[in-house]
């Protein structure tokens, strides 16, 4: 019954393991090594030169506005203020010229998947579409091309932004405050272990231990680590949720803290979530919230209302901004009432006249003193300057885009597509967490029932050959061999059914002992790579000197 | 709404197949009462993209953009020129819509583009290794004093900070090392031609587990990284170095050829952009491949595939979180991919040869520009050494002119008031960045709008 209808590949084809001297399949070699669209290309270093460059320079002539070339005086050439320091060596860069380089990059962006090509389902990492209008709008000149440190009165529209974003964040969050300059979604942890250290140390009452739940992101103890604290695992019960009682029973006053995504790896969502804020909050610690996952319930529940004192927003996940082939992202951390007085430096703050503020070390404790009753006690600087601005023009224009209604509807889409994941693979993939309700944005399978010796890398690489990324494997680490698949709320009923006839196909053949599988992917650019040479004998830079200007390279005579 | 391509019937047709009577019944495990029974109030609804690009163009009209001014803003964030093909190639999907690739058979294009730029910053900063990126220049920076502990094992516990250090910088090196036990000792910058080298080399002693100094200093000057270095070597502390404006690499010599251990610092001056502070691109390098496996953040490496052809691949993921979780040398996860791509396109336009034009060219307008501003009444210039960016101690507070002049459309530079407040002995400098983008008329622009305001 859940056998796809229509299916492309009716024959029941499948890769076969190519044979030594078998061109039937894999077609003759090439004199170039490229076949067809499938280009190779060398390394940069391999085809620039030390004497190339695609930018030009106006030295003592400068075109007018006409494009008139106007021979001007060239000021004498001043002394140079280098003195000793003066490079006398050659750094050792190549360039290329502008024909060059725009063919070496999208040569290089033809060997990599992406969202624009496909569905992207890795799970916890929300690879939805991105928005071109957001691209756009970071890109106008009053965004793109200010300076930081430029006079408050030159950028008050870039401030508005910041804290436009933030009053939204704030709203949709139920929260208090929120601090907006963290980096990246790690960034935001840290900040906001810090603010809860901060808040304990204000009223001397230093702790030392953090609960992280074994299903965590590795960001969780590897942030609470990296603010001194020591880690403790929080026992999960039989449906992979955490286990409320024996929390309560580890809960004392040597807990600072609790760090807990919600929705959690597992895809499900906390049930006891307030439960457990109000045992926290009872033995006097805090509740940090993994927000990686809420793009699953933005506009449905606001974690202020679950006791949440602090959670991170990555806004490339959540708020589209792009991944871009790992980051930049972006990690403002919203705070609760007893939180927010520690928040970092850098802030904004609107006042009742309608003045947005940047409240930096200068001025902290006056504008603290004089808006905030003396209540706001930062605990210092994570970053230069302001923030991600890039990433808060792109969420701002996603969010106004959604309005309070689109966003709630990215939730309940969001949910649905993976539901619908859920239900429609787990006759034929094992769902170890179906029974105990419906999932939220993610579906989670494990390997059990795979032929022996077919693992979940394997099952992985076969649906790159279906064209597909695969989804996150082995995370959590709860779970043997587990698949985490995240359709997003921007995939259509189309995309997904096409998606679950692969992954059917290729579990069927996980299942069934499939050999070929082991040898996969066949089509895409590469094979599998050897992982562990990389690691055994790192080459991590190209250590060849650059050939003189003239000699060919390897694309040049053929060289494969 | 245009990003969502479910229809209502799609819907129905999902709900029935899962067998949920309605989209509640997939929020069940939501507590009743924290379920929201509608969109949130007091929130706008969804906008037409024309209605929300008129609303961010209404702000973005309100900033006061650096092309529309006569502008010499520097200290840590420079203005350049960035040729389109970089912003051409950065927006193409395969690029911008990509994940980390931790697939490498589907992200070659990623991975060798990140083994390049690995390449591009080892050979700028005279090192053996780099790693694919980190946050900005600042937390690059204190990444590297965390990686410095770790090496001398917790048996050392002090960080010498030069005082001409960005104050950003220091300030988050302070902040972190709060939580950490590190004992920082910072400094204020003097006022002198020339960096107090000496003073910092004074500084160091046995309990140093390192050593940080900025190349260009805050205050413009290049501070003799050979000597305090070897000085450092004498004590077992390392030298971190920092540079925020690797366009200066083009015409000095390197940190790492001067025996910097670690070198980190800020790439946005090449590709990235000003963007009012982020996203920028940390980097951070090594000169002995000894420490490669204390690095933070994520390493791109050459192996090949299972029929001999070259590839890439991200490696020693072991110092990482999602493998080391609570002992990794890092929390870092995502880092500044876009960005790297943006540097190494960028690069690989200037190359060699276009890089050290470039720096020239900074270098030849700076010059122009201290020589022109020192024949200002009341203008004192204050560098010895300098590459495009210099210190001016004026006849007044600093930071007051720099308010004033932007009603004339001039952004003066960062005044030494904003980037050390409180410090009255700073208040009159101002740190004046000069590069290619700055034309002769708008040196002239600058000076005669300081003659009038100091006249």
């Amino acid at each position: 019954m859940n056998a796809p209808t229509k299916t492309p590949n009716a024959s029941g084809w499948k890769p076969g393991t190519p044979v030594e001297g078998d061109k039937a399949m894999s077609g003759p070699d090439t004199a170039t090594g490229n076949r067809a669209l499938m280009l190779e290309e060398p390394l940069l270093f391999e085809i620039g030169h030390s004497e190339t460059t695609g930018v030009d320079f106006d030295f003592a002539a400068k075109p007018d506005l006409a494009g008139v070339e106007q021979p001007s005086p060239p000021t004498p050439a001043p002394t140079s203020r280098l003195g000793s320091f003066e490079r006398s060596e050659p750094i050792g860069l190549v360039g290329l010229t502008e024909p060059e380089t725009v063919r070496h990059y999208t040569r290089l962006s033809r060997q990599n998947y992406a969202i624009d090509l496909g569905l992207f389902p890795l799970g916890s990492c929300t690879m939805k579409h991105n928005p071109r209008l957001n691209e756009k709008v970071a890109r106008m000149p009053g965004f793109a091309d200010v300076h930081p440190l430029q006079p408050v009165d030159t950028v008050r529209g870039a401030l508005e932004v910041i804290n436009e974003l933030a009053f939204w964040l704030i709203h949709l969050t139920g929260m208090h405050g929120v601090a907006m300059s963290p980096k990246a979604g790690a960034h935001g942890e840290l900040c906001g272990i810090l603010c809860i250290r901060a808040a304990l140390e204000a009223r001397g009452d230093a702790r030392k231990v953090i609960l992280v739940p074994e299903s965590a992101h590795g960001t969780n103890p590897a942030t609470a680590a990296f603010a001194g604290y020591e880690i403790e695992d929080i026992p999960a019960n039989s449906d992979g949720r955490v286990d409320l009682d024996a929390l309560k029973s580890r809960l004392g006053p040597d807990v600072a803290g609790v760090m807990i995504t919600n929705p959690s790896t597992l895809g499900l969502f906390e049930r006891d979530l307030k439960a457990i804020s109000d045992a926290v909050h009872e033995v006097g610690g805090f509740v940090y919230c993994d927000g990686a996952n809420f793009n699953a319930i933005v506009g449905k529940v606001r974690p202020g209302d679950l006791g949440v004192d602090a959670m991170h927003i990555n806004l490339h996940k959540t708020f589209s901004t792009p991944h871009g082939g790992g980051g930049p992202g972006s990690g403002p951390v919203v705070l609760s009432e007893a939180l927010s007085p520690f928040a970092p430096l850098p802030y904004t703050s609107r006042t009742k006249d309608g003045v947005v503020h940047l409240v930096e070390e200068e001025d902290a404790d006056s504008f603290s003193e004089e808006h905030f009753g003396g209540r706001m006690q930062h605990f210092g600087r994570m970053t230069a300057f302001h923030g991600q601005m890039g990433m808060f023009t792109r969420a701002l224009s996603y969010i106004l885009s959604h309005g309070a209604d689109g966003l709630r509807q990215v939730a309940e889409d969001a949910v649905l597509n993976a539901n619908y994941i859920l239900r429609s693979l787990e006759d034929v993939l094992d769902a170890p967490f179906a029974h105990s309700g419906p999932c939220m944005h993610e579906a989670l399978f494990s390997d059990k029932g795979f032929a022996e010796g077919m693992s979940t890398l394997d099952l992985a690489k076969g649906l790159i050959d279906e064209g597909y990324h695969p989804m996150t494997m082995y995370f959590p680490l709860v779970v043997h061999g587990a698949m985490l698949v995240e359709p997003t709320e921007t995939e259509s009923k189309a995309a997904l059914d096409q998606f679950i006839l692969a992954l059917r196909s290729v579990a069927e053949r996980a299942k069934a002992g499939d050999e070929t599988l082991k040898t996969a992917p066949f089509y895409a650019p590469r094979r599998r790579l050897d992982e562990t040479q990389a690691a055994r004998k790192p080459v991590l830079a190209y250590k060849e000197q650059s050939a003189p200007a003239g000699t060919p390279v390897a694309s040049e005579v053929g060289g494969r | 709404m245009r990003y969502l391509p479910l229809t209502d019937t799609d819907r129905s047709a999902m709900l029935a197949k899962i067998g949920a009577s309605d989209i509640d019944a997939l929020f069940v495990d939501v507590p009743e009462e924290a379920r929201l029974s509608g969109p949130i109030e007091g929130l706008p609804m969804h906008a037409s993209e024309m209605a929300v690009e008129k609303h961010m163009r209404r702000l973005s009209k309100k900033n006061l953009a650096a092309a529309d001014a006569a502008f010499f803003l520097g200290a840590g964030a420079y203005k350049h020129h960035v040729p389109a093909s970089v912003d051409h190639i950065i927006q193409r999907g395969e690029f911008l819509t990509a994940y980390t690739p931790y697939q490498p058979e589907i992200a070659q294009g990623t991975l060798q583009m990140l083994f390049e730029f690995q390449t591009q910053v080892a050979r700028l900063y005279g090192c053996a290794v780099a790693n694919a990126s980190m946050y900005d220049g600042s937390t690059a920076c204190w990444e590297a004093v965390a990686m410095a502990s770790r090496i001398a094992r917790g048996k050392k516990r002090k960080v010498v900070l030069s005082g001409a250090l960005h104050p950003h910088y220091a300030e988050v090196v302070r902040t972190m090392a709060k939580f950490t036990d590190d004992e920082i000792a910072g400094a204020l910058p003097s006022l002198t031609a020339k960096p107090d080298d000496d003073g910092l080399i004074a500084r160091i002693d046995g309990d140093t587990s390192c050593v940080v100094v900025q190349y260009p200093d805050i205050l413009g000057r290049l501070p003799d990284i050979a000597k305090i270095a070897e000085a450092a070597h004498e004590q077992g502390a390392l030298v971190i170095a920092v540079n925020t404006e690797p366009v200066a690499l083009g015409a000095v010599k390197s940190p790492g050829e001067l025996g910097a251990d670690i070198v980190v610092g800020e790439g946005q001056s090449i590709g990235v952009g000003l963007q009012f502070g982020g996203p920028y691109l940390g980097l951070f390098a090594v000169r002995d491949e000894k420490y490669v496996r204390m690095m933070p953040g994520r390493l791109c490496g050459e192996t090949v595939d299972a029929e001999g052809k070259r590839g890439f691949v991200l490696t020693l993921s072991t110092r990482e979180q999602h493998i080391r979780r609570e002992k990794a040398t890092s929390n870092i996860c995502t880092n500044s991919g876009l960005c790297a791509l943006a540097f190494s396109v960028h690069m690989t336009l200037l190359g060699e040869k276009g890089l050290r034009q470039l720096a020239m060219e900074n270098h030849r307008l700076a010059c122009i520009a201290a020589d022109r501003l020192a024949k200002v009444s009341g203008v004192e210039v204050l560098n010895d050494s300098f590459f495009n960016e210099f210190t001016v101690l004026l006849g007044g507070d600093a930071r007051q002119i720099v308010r004033k002049l932007t009603k004339q459309d001039v952004l003066a530079g960062v005044s030494l008031g904003r980037l050390f407040p409180g410090n009255e002995a700073l208040a009159n400098g101002l740190l004046v960045a000069v590069t290619e983008t700055t034309t002769e008329e708008d040196i002239e622009t600058l000076a005669s709008a300081l003659e009038e305001v100091l006249a």
